[in-house]
């Protein structure tokens, strides 16, 4: 049995796919241009969360 | 600025330490009886209690749930604090969430002792627990959240992210796998069958690996190992993508423990694909850790601590490249059902967990107790024989893994297989005694360092409530108009949850929508009819007692399996997806230390299955299978019949209307039938006395042959009457 025997019976089916693979992709383009884009001092300054508390 | 001050609540993080040596100790102790079983039967102790079947789900749940389960909180407790600048939203939520957590460990090891399991590996405990386990996993992630948005400090590290990711999906997936119908307190049937119960399972079990032994873990990596180190982590850039990427295709490699199974192809194709996918953020992580050591790793030669991490970090490393390795279909048709899943699963579970816990352990309890480590050089020992140990568990069984598969599938130059089973079990000995060696240096090293710490914790002075200040968070932020959407995200807790929830949603929804339509599109075999009464029994017996653990019920559609489950014509070759459609829950099992079940009825008289339950070497020399002489003195629980039939129909098993009142009777004459036929066999006849086996024809020996005698009969029915027999390849 093939994967599109299960699917063909589900209507509009090919729209699920393609949601997920959008939502997928446009997101990670958006975390990539983000981490790309972002400042360094901003980056840092949360990285030194762990460091910068005394105990 | 005004500075605020306030107390870090150390005692939580105390009790949560406590916790995770203790049944890190306990669930190491259940897991070298295991091992001892399996070279040495008479440690099953002929007791129900004891055996193989139920010391495996208690040493894989105690590992888990209570040793790793209970590191999650203590480090979680100990870096959410200090990250977010604020004592814990509530100490009674925290109480609570101890003392609940503690409880539901306590019930797990009582029950699976007793054999109250849904025969689900990894989801064994029983409805009850169940909901038990959402109501403090709610108190838990109540806890957390409220402390979230109590903080002062604006933006939440990239360990909390893990964190919230962990509470999210742990809860979604056990929500849906543990979707069961109540038979009685302590007994209940899978909502999923067959087909749809394994991809519902195994998108839990590897989830399971994922959520709870992963992510919070990363998150306690990205927390205490900059801390460990004293400095920040390499890249935070890269610990964002890790996040999102690893959360994102985890969710969806699920159906890898189910290659080459009746499961359909789609789903394990995407299965690895996704797993492949995997070693990216994987890896980015472990680089990440790894990195973050740049120019101190001299420190790592004088440091016990951080020896305890790179060695963990790198033990992560190597699991993470395994995985997907193991996914491919070529590499899967050797590993599964072996040993070398068993090395896989603990060079993550000593190295990974168990590495990162003790490291954790040893630089926390020092700093909580305001005094040195007792001894560093016993600290050094462990690190040692711990290491030694994991080389020494994880060798043995990938050597036996793969040398037990290729004996799988031999052939003679004639064409036939050249290794009965057993030979190929009997082969297995040299390799389990020396995995136990390692099993035991490793629990050693564990036992060291709680005497250790012990010694520590006596001469120390707790803090029970640590000190500190931190200006208010200012009520109104000013954005920036350009602020990045991300930036939005990190700053809001609930938002950050709820894209988590999507994000891992949607690998759950793509492969569940077509999965539960499976039902209406699964090829039906006409033969394939649901379990008599007694047969109902004998399979609750057969789930009752971890057989799983040791059998699948899974032929795979290579000509070594067929030839060797499935030999003649009309024995119905490899498993079909429509000979599962009543079974709730499935028992594919994971395992093969005994060989596949799935075509065993038939096989064997009634008589070979009473002597084989009674004493296993009787009929297969050298076995290594626990005796069971408590099923020929315990009768069977037919007042649970009708219950049993009912649940069964409310799942849509198509038992005829009324079919309940009628069950006992069934049963009966299905356990006299068995009965006659012992009696009138002549190897029976010359041991055993007449009225000795009248007597059984209540106990639950019958009732399990029964079910033991179906399988596989109806595909075989199907055969023989030569309808042409579906298949979902």
């Amino acid at each position: 049995m093939k994967f599109i025997n299960y699917l063909e019976s589900i209507t509009g089916v090919g729209i699920y796919p393609l949601i997920s693979l959008m939502i997928f992709f446009l997101f990670f383009i958006g975390v990539t241009w983000f981490v790309i884009k972002g400042k360094k001092e901003y980056f840092d300054s949360i990285a030194n969360l762990t460091v910068n508390d005394k105990d | 600025m005004q500075l605020e001050k306030f107390n870090y609540d150390n005692k939580i993080v105390k009790w949560f330490a406590y916790a995770t040596m203790l049944w890190g100790i306990v669930g190491m102790l259940a897991g070298l009886v295991a091992a001892l079983q399996l070279f040495i039967p008479a440690f099953n102790f002929n007791l129900p209690y004891t055996t193989f079947g139920r010391v495996r789900p208690v040493h894989t749940n105690a590992i888990i749930f209570a040793f790793v389960g209970n590191g999650i909180f203590m480090g979680v407790y100990y870096s959410l604090q200090r990250l977010l600048k604020t004592r814990m939203f509530s100490d009674l939520l925290s109480k609570i969430h101890f003392w609940g957590w503690q409880l539901i460990i306590v019930l797990a090891a009582i029950t699976l002792v007793l054999g109250k399991t849904t025969g689900k590996e990894y989801a064994e405990l029983e409805w009850p627990i169940d909901i038990l386990i959402t109501l403090i996993w709610v108190v838990f992630g109540w806890n957390m959240f409220g402390t979230i948005l109590r903080r002062r400090e604006r933006h939440l590290y990239v360990a909390i992210w893990f964190y919230i990711g962990t509470f999210v999906t742990v809860a979604l997936l056990h929500i849906v796998n543990s979707i069961e119908i109540p038979v009685s307190f302590w007994k209940s049937y899978s909502w999923y069958a067959g087909v749809q119960d394994a991809l519902v399972q195994w998108w839990y079990g590897h989830n399971a690996v994922a959520f709870f032994l992963t992510t919070p873990y990363l998150g306690l990596m990205y927390y205490f190992l900059p801390k460990a180190a004293n400095r920040p982590v390499y890249s935070y850039r890269l610990s964002i993508i890790h996040f999102w990427a690893l959360i994102f295709i985890y969710i969806w490699a699920g159906p890898h423990h189910l290659l080459y199974t009746s499961t359909p192809d789609w789903a394990q194709s995407l299965g690895v694909v996704f797993s492949i996918m995997l070693i990216a953020p994987s890896w980015g992580g472990m680089i990440n850790g790894l990195l973050t050591l740049r120019g101190a790793w001299d420190r790592v030669r004088e440091d016990v601590v951080l020896k305890f991490l790179v060695v963990a970090i790198t033990a992560y490393g190597m699991a993470t490249f395994e995985g997907p390795m193991l996914s491919l279909k070529n590499v899967n048709a050797i590993s599964h059902f072996t040993d070398w899943t068993i090395a896989h699963v603990h060079v993550g579970a000593l190295g990974w967990n168990g590495f990162l816990t003790f490291g954790i352990l040893y630089w926390l309890i020092p700093r909580m107790f305001r005094t040195e480590l007792y001894s560093k050089k016993l600290a050094n020992m462990h690190f040692w024989i711990g290491t030694l140990g994991i080389v020494l568990y994880a060798v043995p069984m990938y050597w036996s893994g793969i040398m037990q598969s290729l004996m799988w599938k031999e052939f003679t130059p004639e064409g036939q297989l050249k290794w009965q089973f057993m030979d190929t079990v009997n082969k297995m000995i040299p390799f389990y005694a020396a995995r136990a060696v390692g099993g035991t240096l490793f629990l050693i090293g564990a036992i060291m360092m709680v005497y250790n710490l012990i010694k520590t914790i006596k001469v120390g002075n707790f803090l029970e409530n640590e000190e500190a200040q931190a200006p208010a968070l200012a009520k109104d932020y000013e954005t920036h108009h350009s602020e990045h959407w991300h930036r939005w995200i990190e700053r809001k807790p609930i938002q950050l949850m709820i894209v988590s929830l999507v994000v891992v949603a949607i690998g759950g929804i793509v492969e569940f929508v077509p999965t539960f339509l499976v039902k209406s599109n699964i090829p039906t075999i006409a033969s394939v009819k649901p379990y008599t009464p007694l047969e109902l029994h004998g399979r609750d017996i057969y789930i009752r007692e971890g057989c799983y653990t040791c059998h699948s019920q899974m032929v795979r559609p290579f000509r070594s399996e067929v030839v060797r489950y499935a030999p003649n014509e009309g024995d119905g070759g490899y498993s079909k997806a429509g000979e599962f459609v009543y079974d709730h829950p499935f028992q594919w099992g994971s395992k093969r230390t005994g060989p596949d079940l799935a075509r065993q009825g038939g096989k064997y008289p009634d008589s070979w299955h009473l002597f084989h339950m009674y004493e296993p070497t009787q009929t297969s020399d050298n076995s290594i299978m626990p005796r069971y002489p408590w099923l020929f003195d315990d009768q069977i629980d037919v007042s649970s019949t009708v219950a049993k039939i009912k649940a069964m129909k409310r799942l849509g098993v198509p038992y005829p209307a009324g079919y309940e009142n009628q069950a006992a009777k069934d049963m009966e004459k299905q356990a006299n039938e068995i009965t006659q036929n012992l009696m009138s066999d002549e190897k029976v006849k010359q041991f055993v006395e007449a009225e000795e086996i009248e007597k059984l024809n209540d106990r639950e020996i019958i009732a399990l042959i029964a079910y033991l005698q179906r399988l596989g009969k109806d595909i075989k029915v199907e055969m023989k009457t030569k309808q042409p027999v579906a298949s979902n390849q």
